[in-house]
């Protein structure tokens, strides 16, 4: 029972118990940034590494090389590095860049992980069928802050 | 310099020579209607690592080779009611030596752009009272493999104008959407990232001069409009299914970002 519960918060498919979750469609951008924690919870980094170099997950790894996490195999090439995105971006840049890039990047080809709809021809996951109703984001509002706190760790030296 | 472990890159600069004496072609300007986006357009052989490379070098190698033997047999062989075989039309696969350079193709009589697979089953259902294949089976893809080995070395040239060019175009929209929840269009892996790694993959410009190929991966040969639908799958979308009119049309325009490589099918990949 405590796994399965686990698995929910994980998910973001507890909206009870979200403090103050803001759904994707309420989301706030100033300048491409997001001010707001998503979650009302703060991330935690170890749990957003894990996210960004998992492929079921955020799989920013499959765009994304970084030092910092060389112990993963196979980098992408298509973004750019993320060491010293830390130093780089605000946090609520980061938040912003996570939620919806193309807030800043016009055009990006980097997919926006808190967003649930205005999609052409979405599909159910990687199915290659239609997608039933809105999709959830890619990931859930605790997760991204994760993500953002993992990337606030990546100081330059 | 990146201490993590990377895969084995391909030679890019490599040179494909067939069996020792076939030059293919790889490399080449982009044809006149890509000039905005591309300067030169590359075989997805470049693409791929040493040893995939190499297979394709040599006929014995290549296992998609025995695909194209297979065809020849179905050439030969009398299906359906008529009791004929292709071979009562056409003088083996030599005569029609220009066809997978050229397709897809419009077709006066039939008022409508006919990938190689539409020609193959009109003449199967309408020619030979043979049951049509179903799209990308292993039957339609010996035929291909057949095909391509009588058109290898020749230069794609598939013909983009005339009554074609609103299919063409509604396969050049296809090509720039942006599908799925990754909101991932073909030009952004294929044009945009051509050389650059998303993950363990090293993308190539997607071109389509080398079908069918024989996958390492799957161990048998692939057809064109398969791949679409397993790269539309992978942006999270809805996929468009093999004979679709949005793949008919799409092939139509990605075949014709190719004009000027040679066909080299069937063609070995990962
Ligand atoms: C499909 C490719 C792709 C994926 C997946 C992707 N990104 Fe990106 N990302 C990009 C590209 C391309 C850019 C460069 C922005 C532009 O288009 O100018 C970028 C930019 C960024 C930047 C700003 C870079 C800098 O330091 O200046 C950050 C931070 C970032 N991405 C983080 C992430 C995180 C975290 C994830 C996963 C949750 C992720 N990206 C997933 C392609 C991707
Ligand atoms: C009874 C005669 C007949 C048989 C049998 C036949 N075909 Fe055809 N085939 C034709 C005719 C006639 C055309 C020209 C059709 C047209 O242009 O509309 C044609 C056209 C083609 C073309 C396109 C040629 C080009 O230059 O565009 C291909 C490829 C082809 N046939 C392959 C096959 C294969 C493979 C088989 C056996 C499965 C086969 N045909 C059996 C009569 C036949
Ligand atoms: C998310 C990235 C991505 C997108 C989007 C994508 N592809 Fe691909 N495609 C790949 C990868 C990875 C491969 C395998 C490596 C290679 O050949 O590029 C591939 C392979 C191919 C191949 C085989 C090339 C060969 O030489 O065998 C074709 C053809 C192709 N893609 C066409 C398309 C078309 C058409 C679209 C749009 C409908 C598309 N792709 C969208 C990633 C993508």
């Amino acid at each position: 029972m405590k796994r399965i519960a686990t698995t929910l918060v994980v998910l973001g498919l507890t909206a009870g118990a979200a403090l103050a979750e803001v759904a994707p469609n309420d989301v706030a951008f100033e300048d491409g940034a997001i001010e707001q924690s998503l979650s009302g919870t703060a991330g935690n980094a170890e749990n957003g590494r894990k996210i960004a170099t998992t492929k079921s997950l955020g799989n920013c790894v499959s765009c994304h090389a970084a030092e910092a996490y060389a112990d993963v195999p196979f980098h992408g090439e298509i973004g750019p590095m993320l060491d010293g995105a830390g130093s780089r971006w605000e946090e609520a840049q980061l938040r912003g860049i996570v939620a919806n890039a193309k807030m800043i990047f016009e055009g990006t080809m980097m997919p926006a992980f808190y967003k649930t709809n205005g999609y052409i021809r979405p599909g159910n996951a990687y199915t290659g069928k239609a997608a039933e109703g809105d999709l959830p984001p890619l990931l859930s509002a605790q997760q991204v802050e994760d993500v953002v706190a993992y990337l606030m760790t990546l100081k330059d030296e | 310099a990146f201490a993590f472990a990377a895969p084995v890159l391909a030679d890019e600069d490599a040179e494909l020579i067939v069996n020792g004496d076939l030059s293919i072609v790889t490399k080449t300007a982009a044809p006149a209607h890509l000039s905005d986006s591309l300067d030169e357009i590359l075989s997805g052989w470049r693409f791929r690592n040493d040893d995939t490379q190499v297979m394709q070098m040599d006929d014995f190698d290549n296992p998609g080779m025995l695909g194209a033997d297979v065809g020849l047999d179905q050439f030969a062989a009398v299906m359906g009611s008529e009791g004929k075989s292709c071979a009562d039309c056409h003088d083996g696969p030599e005569s029609l030596s220009t066809v997978r350079a050229t397709y897809p193709k419009w077709n006066e009589a039939a008022g409508e752009v006919r990938t190689m697979q539409m020609q193959i089953n009109d003449c199967l259902t309408n020619q030979m009272g043979a049951e049509a294949e179903k799209y990308d089976s292993a039957k339609m893809l010996n035929f291909e493999a057949m095909l391509a080995v009588a058109a290898r070395g020749t230069p794609v040239n598939v013909a983009i104008d005339g009554p074609a060019q609103s299919v063409w175009e509604t396969g050049k929209e296809l090509y720039y959407t942006r599908f799925g929840q990754l909101e991932l269009s073909c030009a952004n892996c294929h044009e945009d990232n051509y050389g650059n790694m998303i993950r363990a993959d090293h993308l190539s410009q997607g071109q389509v001069n080398g079908f069918p190929t024989y996958r390492l991966k799957n161990a048998k040969l692939n057809g064109i409009q398969s791949r679409f639908k397993g790269c539309v799958r992978d942006t999270r979308a809805e996929t468009f299914n093999p004979g679709s009119p949005e793949f008919i049309a799409l092939e139509l325009y990605v075949a014709s970002r190719g004009n000027g490589l040679s066909v080299e099918g069937p063609s070995v990949r990962n």
